[in-house]
């Protein structure tokens, strides 16, 4: 074709021979580090366990106990009209309680609304974390006492927050890692995407941890993704991914422990996705026998971490049966405790509506908090009416 | 003997319904939205659609707010008429770049060469016991927003009529349904529903000459309750349910307070930047010379929707509503 190749040598500026290959293209990333193993990690039954510290394994196996204990006291609480809702961690307090465990004092947790029981293994008080759904106020306490961001409702949006303030951290020069936590179907919002972007980009010092529960509500994890897994999407942000078994409470530790390890270091943002599932309804208020099968819970509650990791640390000698009943009793008195707290009626006052909206009241709710208190003076003046 | 089966119906069996009609008759309606397939929707109005109609008809979504309505926007392109669910108000804002970037100006931009057909159903409003996020009366946002349509039914008959026609429209519209009024009943026959009004219609509920209350959606309860009340006090109140916030009917509202001279407006919105403002503002416009008093609104404080322990301290209720009669200047009358 003689007649092309004149016409290329009539382009301006055209080389006087052939068009060139581009400059040599290569990955900004070499992508093979960042892969996730083939298989969730798993530590309990390895020579993993034989290497750990003793004390770290019956921490959390009392962490596990009590977790569990707090789960049920929670869901009782709902049907005693204590709380408004409870979205239960049931069969997932393996990667709750880790996720507690591995955060230093300085570090930041962003828990979900499913997530109280991380809150709590962190030091909150269990009344604390479940105001939001008792439904008094809308977060229980005070963000900055331990380092704990509201629990937030509004799927994967508190993700950017955690990258926005692990980055402030390195900013200011403060050795600090905020850990993330979101759900298999809040991997689909457009915040998580973006999330994982930013921490990637600034190489912020920050740990998403996604617990894949199977399902997001009603639907599962097939709907939501057709990545080979959730770990799998870390690769296309240039972050690596990690598989863990989220029911193996000693490899989701590990797991995160080695992300934090990475963040301290300078090295980045790490996706951890522990596969577990939600052994309870998405909440008290949801029917889940519309869409799965008891079979399928039947089996993953023969995966149950408690029961894992008792089995484990007994065959191993690290616990004995005044273990496991101290464990018991230790949760049996933290629940009733739990119990009575939640049964007495907490104290509002409906003024608090008004008062933290600004910094500075406007006149605007200066004048509408005056009407609701007359409002108040003039039922209470009436006697034991309700204000309608 | 036939006679036609009427027996109580909710709001939600009436949703249902209407999307079930639509389908059955209209092949190019699809239903996308979470939780909408299997478990029928949280509040069950898309309860059975996917067995009869099959996954490609409605469809459970990744969960995404943002993706659902602007792979709707595709599909209405293409000539689907997509009915899309939001799982709660709040819920629905990560869709905003979508429904106020593309679903409302699509029409405008093109000169009316890509009318997009789109139904977003949104339960919104509060009194459920809600914890933040699932109570927000959030029209004010959509009603600022020139290309949408914005209708909330308040009524069992008006669920199903309005959401026909909101499917029917080639323009997109806003649905908003009370969700607190989902199981409120009424004698209504899914055979025989009543016949399907064009969108944009207020409607007098309640005959009075003392003054109008003017309402939608949730408040309108309270109205009818309020106006009950106000019998004891000598008020003959007439009410006036809206239905459709855009397009307004200026018509049937001025229409009413020019009868009886005076107006509160209620809802459930916050007070300030909300929909009463317009409202009074509009009436006032046109009806300034029948007018005894100052348009009046009882309205959501401007807060932070509340908890669950407190929103019944927000929420306007009967005696709001009697408050803001009895300040309607009747001195001036006597
Ligand atoms: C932006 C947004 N959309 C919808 C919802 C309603 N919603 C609450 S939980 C939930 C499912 C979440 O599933 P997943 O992320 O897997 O978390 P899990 O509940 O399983 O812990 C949905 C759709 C929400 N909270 N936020
Ligand atoms: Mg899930």
């Amino acid at each position: 074709m003689k007649k092309s190749s004149t016409s290329v040598q009539e382009l301006p500026g055209a080389a006087a021979d052939r068009p060139v290959p581009p400059p040599a293209w290569q990955p900004r990333t070499d992508p093979a580090p960042l892969l996730p193993d083939p298989a969730p990690y798993r530590a309990l039954g390895t020579d993993a366990v034989a290497a750990a510290d003793p004390g770290l394994l019956l921490r959390l196996y009392g962490e596990l106990v009590r977790g569990r204990r707090y789960n049920a006291q929670a869901t009782a609480l709902t049907k005693q009209g204590r709380l408004a809702v409870y979205p239960s961690s049931t069969g997932q307090e393996a990667c709750e309680v880790a996720a507690a465990l591995v955060l230093r004092e300085q570090d930041w947790l962003f828990p979900s609304y499913r997530d109280t029981l991380a809150a709590v293994a962190r030091g909150l008080d269990p009344v604390q974390a479940l105001t939001l759904l008792r439904g008094d106020w809308h977060t229980g306490y005070d963000p900055y006492e331990h380092r704990i961001a509201p629990l937030s409702t509004p799927l994967a949006t508190q993700l950017p927050h955690a990258v926005g303030l692990a980055h402030a951290a390195r900013l200011k020069g403060d050795d600090v890692v905020a850990l993330a936590m979101v759900g298999d179907g809040g991997t689909s919002e457009g915040d998580f995407h973006e999330a994982l972007n930013f921490a990637a980009v600034w190489q912020a010092p920050v740990v998403f941890l996604v617990q894949n529960n199977g399902f997001a509500i009603s639907v599962p994890l097939a709907k939501q993704t057709a990545a080979p897994s959730l770990a799998h999407k870390a690769v296309g942000y240039g972050m690596p991914g990690r598989l863990v078994d989220g029911n193996d409470a000693l490899a989701v530790y590990t797991v995160l422990r080695d992300a934090f390890t990475r963040a301290v270091r300078g090295e980045g943002p790490t996706l951890i996705e522990a596969v577990t599932y939600r052994i309870e309804a998405h909440t008290n208020a949801d029917d889940a026998t519309r869409y799965r099968s008891g079979g399928e819970v039947e089996t993953w509650r023969a995966h149950d971490p408690i029961r894992l990791l008792e089995h484990e640390l007994t065959e191993r000698g690290i616990l004995d049966e005044d273990g496991v009943r101290e464990a018991a009793e230790a949760a049996e008195t933290m629940a009733a405790r739990l119990r009575d707290r939640m049964n007495a009626e907490p104290v509002l006052d409906p003024m608090d509506l008004f008062t933290h909206v600004y910094a500075d009241q406007t006149s605007q709710l200066r004048e509408q908090a005056e009407q609701l208190r007359a409002e108040l003076a003039a039922a209470a003046g009436e006697g034991p009416g309700e204000v309608r | 003997m036939t006679t036609v089966a009427v027996k109580p119906a909710t709001m939600a069996q009436a949703l249902q319904r209407a999307l079930r009609d639509a389908m059955a008759e209209d092949p190019s309606v699809h239903v996308l939205g979470e939780d909408v397939g299997t478990l029928g929707g949280v509040f069950r109005i898309t309860d059975g659609l996917a067995a009869e109609f099959g996954d490609d008809r409605c469809t459970d979504t990744p969960l995404a707010e943002a993706g659902i309505l602007g792979t709707a926007v595709g599909m209405a392109m293409y000539g689907l008429r997509p009915v899309v669910e939001m799982q709660f108000d709040a819920f629905a804002y990560p869709s905003f770049e979508q429904l106020i970037s593309h679903v409302a100006k699509m029409r405008n931009r093109t000169r009316g060469a890509m009318p997009l057909p789109i139904t977003v159903r949104v339960p919104y409003g509060g009194g459920i016991g809600g914890v933040e996020h699932h109570s927000d009366s959030s029209e004010a946002y959509y009603m600022a927003t020139p290309g949408l349509h914005v209708v909330t039914p308040a009524t069992v008959d008006d669920a199903y009529g309005l959401l026909r026609a909101a499917i029917a429209s080639d323009d997109p519209v806003v649905f908003l349904e009370p969700k607190r009024l989902y199981w409120s009943k009424a004698s209504w026959s899914p055979d025989d529903p009543a016949p399907v009004e064009p969108i944009g219609r207020a409607v007098v509920r309640r005959r009075g000459n003392s003054a109008t209350l003017i309402t939608y959606g949730p408040s309108l309860p309270v109205c009818l309750e309020a106006a009950e009340a106000a019998r004891a006090e000598g008020w003959d109140l007439e009410v006036v349910d809206l239905r459709s916030l855009v397009p307004f009917d200026d018509a049937t509202v001025a229409d009413s307070v020019r009868r009886t001279g005076r107006a509160v407006v209620v809802h459930e919105s916050t007070g300030f930047g909300g929909p009463g403002g317009e409202i009074a503002a509009r009436v006032t416009e046109r009806c300034f010379h029948h007018l005894e008093a100052p348009v009046l609104r009882v309205a959501g404080f401007d807060i932070p929707y509340p908890p669950p322990m407190l929103e019944r301290h927000h929420l306007p209720g009967v005696d709001r509503v009697l408050d803001a009669v009895a300040r309607l200047q009747w001195e001036a009358e006597s």
